[in-house]
This record gives C-alpha cells, sequence and structure tokens, in this order.
C-alpha cells in the first residue's frame, strides 16, 4: 500500500538521481603542494601538472594564485573545483574592497571561510575535491594554514598536501627551523619537490615557486628540477629481488 | 502649519525637502536619558545617566556589550535599541564564526546605518527611535560612532547625545583636543564629569550612571558600580552625601552596631497606634 514513505525533496543531493549533480570523484587533478614560513613571508611550491587518471595531460596548469592583497592559495585535487574556489574568493575580496575602509581580510580570514566553505559543502555530501594551502602575510603576522575536502584544517610552520604529507613533511620536520633566509627556504622546497619528482607518479618535471611577503606576492616562471637517475641501485632494480613464483 | 501636513507617514516629503517622521524619530531620542562617549588613540569610554521610574524598579538597560570589541550606548525608545543590539551581536558573531576575527567596527556601523535608512523608505515600517553611541576598536585604532535613526552615521573624538546633552557636549568641547592622548583612567574621568555636567545640580552617585570601557587589551566591559563610585569620590562632589549618613552613624555608634540604626532613628515617627 502506499504508506506516507519519507520522501527526498525534488533538489536533494541524497538518492540515486541526485548523484549526477555532486562530486563522487575528481577527474583532472593536481598532485602535492608544499609550502614553508620563512624569514620573510611564506614560500610555496606546486608543479604544473594536471592528470587525467593516470595519463599526465595538461603540463601548464598553474595550482597557485594570488588572493587580494595578502594571501597565496596553492590547491591539489580537482581543478575545476579549485577553479570554482577562486571565483568564490574573488566575490570574496571584491565585496571586501568594496567596502572602501581601510579594512582589508587578511590570511587567517581567507583560510576560515575556505574552512567553511569545505566543511559544508562535504555536510551536503558535495565536496570541493580539494586539499588547499593558503599562507600568506599581514601587518607583519605570518600564517600558514591547510584545509581539507572534508573541512579538516590547522595552520602550522610548514604545510603539504597529498603525497607531500609522507615525503615532504618528514624532511621539513628535520630541516626546517625560523627565520630560514629565501635561498635556504628555496633549496628546502626543491629539495622535497625532488623527493615528490622521483617517487609521485603524478608529478611532473615542471614547477612553480611562489613567495608572499609583506610588500606582496611573486611567483616564479615555470622551471625543472635537475634529476639523477643513475644510482647503482637503479640500474638494475630487480637485481636482488626474491621471487615470488 | 505646513508641518502638520507632511508628516503622517515617513515616505511622505514635505515641500521644502524634509522628512518630519525621520525628525520625530530624532526627537525621540533627544527626549531619552543621557548618553555619552569619548574615545583616546587606544580606549574609547561609554557612559549613561541610569534613571529608574521609581525607587522600586530596577534601572533600565542602557549599555550593551556587541562583542569583546564593540560595545554601545542609546538613547531614546530603549526596546528599539535592544532589538538593534541584538542584531549587531548577531552581525559580530557571524563574522567571528566564519573569519574567526573580529568585525572592524566600521563596517558594523555602515551595516547599522543601511538597517536604519531602510525604514525611512518603507510606507509600513517606522525609523528607529533610538541613538547609538556605537565604541570600537579594529586594525585602524578606537573608533567612537553614532548612528541616528536617519540612518545616517558620523565618528566622533567625544559626543553626547539624549536630554540635557548640551551640556555635556560643552564640557566635552572644551577638553576634546586631550583626548586622543589621555590615558584610560582620565578618560574614564571625563566621562563621569560629562555625565555629571547633565545632571545639572544633582547628586552624582554610582548608582544613577553607568560606565563602560574597551581598550587595546581591555574587552568591552561595564565597570561595576563599586568602581564608579570610588572614581566619583576622588571629585569630591559627594560631601553633601555625608551629611545624613555621618548623623545616623554617630547615633549608631551609641549603640555600637549598625544594625540598630532602624531602632535608634525612631525620632518622633513612631506610627500612631490606634
Amino acid at each position: 500500500m502506499n504508506f506516507m514513505a519519507s520522501k527526498q525533496p525534488e533538489n536533494s543531493l541524497l538518492g540515486p538521481e541526485a548523484d549526477s549533480q555532486r562530486t563522487l570523484y575528481p577527474y583532472v587533478t593536481g598532485t602535492s603542494v608544499v609550502a614553508l614560513k620563512y624569514k620573510d613571508g611564506i614560500l610555496m611550491a606546486a608543479d604544473m601538472g594536471g592528470s587525467y587518471g593516470s595519463t599526465l595531460r595538461y603540463k601548464s596548469v598553474e595550482r597557485m594564485k594570488p588572493i587580494g592583497k595578502h594571501s597565496l592559495l596553492g590547491a591539489s585535487g580537482e581543478i575545476s573545483d579549485f577553479q570554482e574556489i577562486l571565483h568564490y574568493l574573488d566575490e570574496l575580496i571584491l565585496y571586501d574592497n568594496m567596502w572602501d575602509d581601510g579594512n582589508s581580510l587578511g590570511p587567517k580570514e581567507v583560510h576560515n571561510y575556505l574552512t567553511r566553505v569545505m566543511y559544508n559543502r562535504r555536510n551536503k555530501f558535495n565536496p570541493l575535491w580539494n586539499s588547499l594551502v593558503l599562507g600568506g602575510v599581514k601587518n607583519g603576522q605570518k600564517y600558514l594554514g591547510t584545509v581539507s575536502m572534508i573541512g579538516v584544517n590547522f595552520e602550522d610552520n610548514h604545510v603539504a598536501t597529498g603525497f607531500g604529507n609522507h615525503l615532504a613533511r618528514p624532511i621539513l620536520r628535520q630541516e626546517w627551523h625560523e627565520n630560514l633566509s629565501f635561498e635556504d627556504g628555496v633549496r628546502l622546497l626543491e629539495k622535497c619537490m625532488r623527493v615528490l619528482l622521483y617517487r609521485d607518479r603524478s608529478a611532473i618535471n615542471k614547477l612553480q615557486i611562489a613567495k608572499i611577503t609583506e610588500e606582496g606576492m611573486t611567483i616564479s616562471q615555470p622551471y625543472s628540477l635537475k634529476t639523477y637517475w643513475e644510482f647503482s641501485a637503479f640500474a638494475n632494480p630487480a637485481q636482488g629481488a626474491v621471487g615470488s613464483w | 502649519m505646513f508641518r502638520n501636513q507632511y508628516d503622517t507617514d515617513v515616505t511622505t516629503w514635505s515641500p521644502a525637502g524634509r522628512l518630519f517622521q525621520v525628525e520625530y524619530a530624532m526627537e525621540a531620542v533627544k527626549q531619552g536619558s543621557a548618553a555619552i562617549g569619548l574615545r583616546s588613540k587606544t580606549h574609547v569610554v561609554l557612559g549613561c545617566v541610569n534613571k529608574a521610574n521609581s525607587e522600586l524598579s530596577s534601572h533600565q538597560k542602557k549599555i550593551f556589550k556587541v562583542d569583546d570589541h564593540i560595545g554601545v550606548a542609546i538613547a531614546g525608545l530603549t526596546a528599539d535599541g535592544r532589538v538593534l543590539s541584538r542584531y549587531m551581536r548577531n552581525e559580530c558573531i557571524n563574522y567571528s564564526f566564519t573569519y574567526e576575527s573580529p568585525l572592524p567596527v566600521g563596517r558594523l556601523v555602515v551595516q547599522l546605518a543601511d538597517k536604519a535608512q531602510v525604514c525611512t523608505q518603507r510606507s509600513w515600517k517606522r525609523p528607529y527611535g533610538v541613538g547609538l553611541l556605537v565604541a570600537g576598536l579594529d586594525e585602524s585604532g578606537a573608533h567612537l560612532y553614532y548612528n541616528c535613526p536617519s540612518g545616517n552615521y558620523f565618528e566622533y573624538q567625544a559626543f553626547a547625545i539624549g536630554s540635557r546633552s548640551q551640556a555635556a557636549k560643552t564640557y566635552l568641547e572644551r577638553r576634546f583636543e586631550n583626548f586622543t592622548d589621555s590615558s584610560r583612567d582620565d578618560l574614564v574621568k571625563d566621562a563621569i564629569m560629562a555625565i555629571r555636567e547633565t545632571l545639572q545640580g544633582e547628586t552624582l552617585k554610582s548608582s544613577i550612571c553607568t560606565i563602560a570601557v574597551v581598550g587595546v587589551g581591555e574587552p568591552f566591559h561595564i565597570l561595576d558600580q563599586g568602581t564608579v563610585q570610588q572614581i566619583i569620590d576622588t571629585f569630591e562632589i559627594v560631601a553633601e552625601q555625608e551629611g545624613p549618613d555621618a548623623a545616623i552613624g554617630q547615633e549608631a555608634a551609641a549603640e555600637g552596631a549598625a544594625a540598630d540604626q532602624g531602632g535608634s532613628t525612631d525620632e518622633g515617627v513612631a506610627p500612631m497606634e490606634s
């Protein structure tokens, strides 16, 4: 009999037909972003790859963008969702500027705004499939934070997304210290990115390093890292391998 | 006169280009009991006169904490003031939640003014009958704003609203140039003195005035009566108040207990037994 079954409202994101309306899996993805605080501000690195599954399809994707006067956003995960986030932030900064009152949203405010957005989308089962890194300097205060697609957020002296967490963070934990010079910071980031290049199959050898300080943001031209593949262990990798059958 | 023809609703202009209903609303502010505000570079002090309807009732609340860094003093229809304070608190807390940062006072004040303006352009609404002195701190320092029912807002170094506020304004006008560099305690003293001006001869007691402070490193809070009374006492203007208290004290001393005050002062006021 036709009992009063609980019906979903038409615009619900749950139920079979709604699957076409919400994010189930990512398509074009970016890999790790690594960032650290240094003497004058924040340094952030990300390669320019956009993978389509296992294919390294797009090789000129800028995964780091300036936000307002004081912040820098780097993203890994679904590139189209990153572009959507940039659109939201564009509007946010626009309205902030329209007040025209000398106040401006700093990196802390942008980070928390993003946390709210990511968490709310996760609650609706329609996440923005990204891990974000937000860094900046305002009034001499350096800020570096991260938000994941489920809304987990925190600040730290160095952060990374995806594989970066497993391969880069340990290096940073050993070698990061307060008041790194610009050169040392870049060297440290390059060390992390090189490890990721060797070990992350979605990494490509074309990266950018972005810097944000009180004065503003600059992003380097794309460049590649020197790699060395002649390690003896790599020459005949299966040499000492134990056969299984 | 012409005034009465064009003052029926707020959406009617007068031939002279005035909205009388809005001006009447500003009158309501002038009738309310006084509120004053003054600021230095790092602190803002609000003060108001709290008259209770009768000895039996409590005083009306005229100073509201809106957030740790913002407070407001009102004059006029206190019910309207209460509702607007709730709006302000809401805006502050929503901003704090989203951005983990305090809402800049300047923005709150504009939102408040826009809200007031709406009521001057709808035929089914009336203007808010309350003037607000908004005191707050943001990145650019300490601020004091006055929001009026017309939807206008102004920033002030010092201001007074409500009945007999002109006396306070005169006092403040004489000294405002020094306020920027005043210490927090001097600012509080000046606030209390300004309130005294509005009382025009009446004794200044901490029970009829309320003082609140917000400053760098000092969240908005209302000073407790004891503290205010101590400051008042330093002015040496409560000499009259010591008179009656001293007399009762002398008689009680004979009995040796303050509790006997009631019994010892029955000089000729014993109820007549029938």
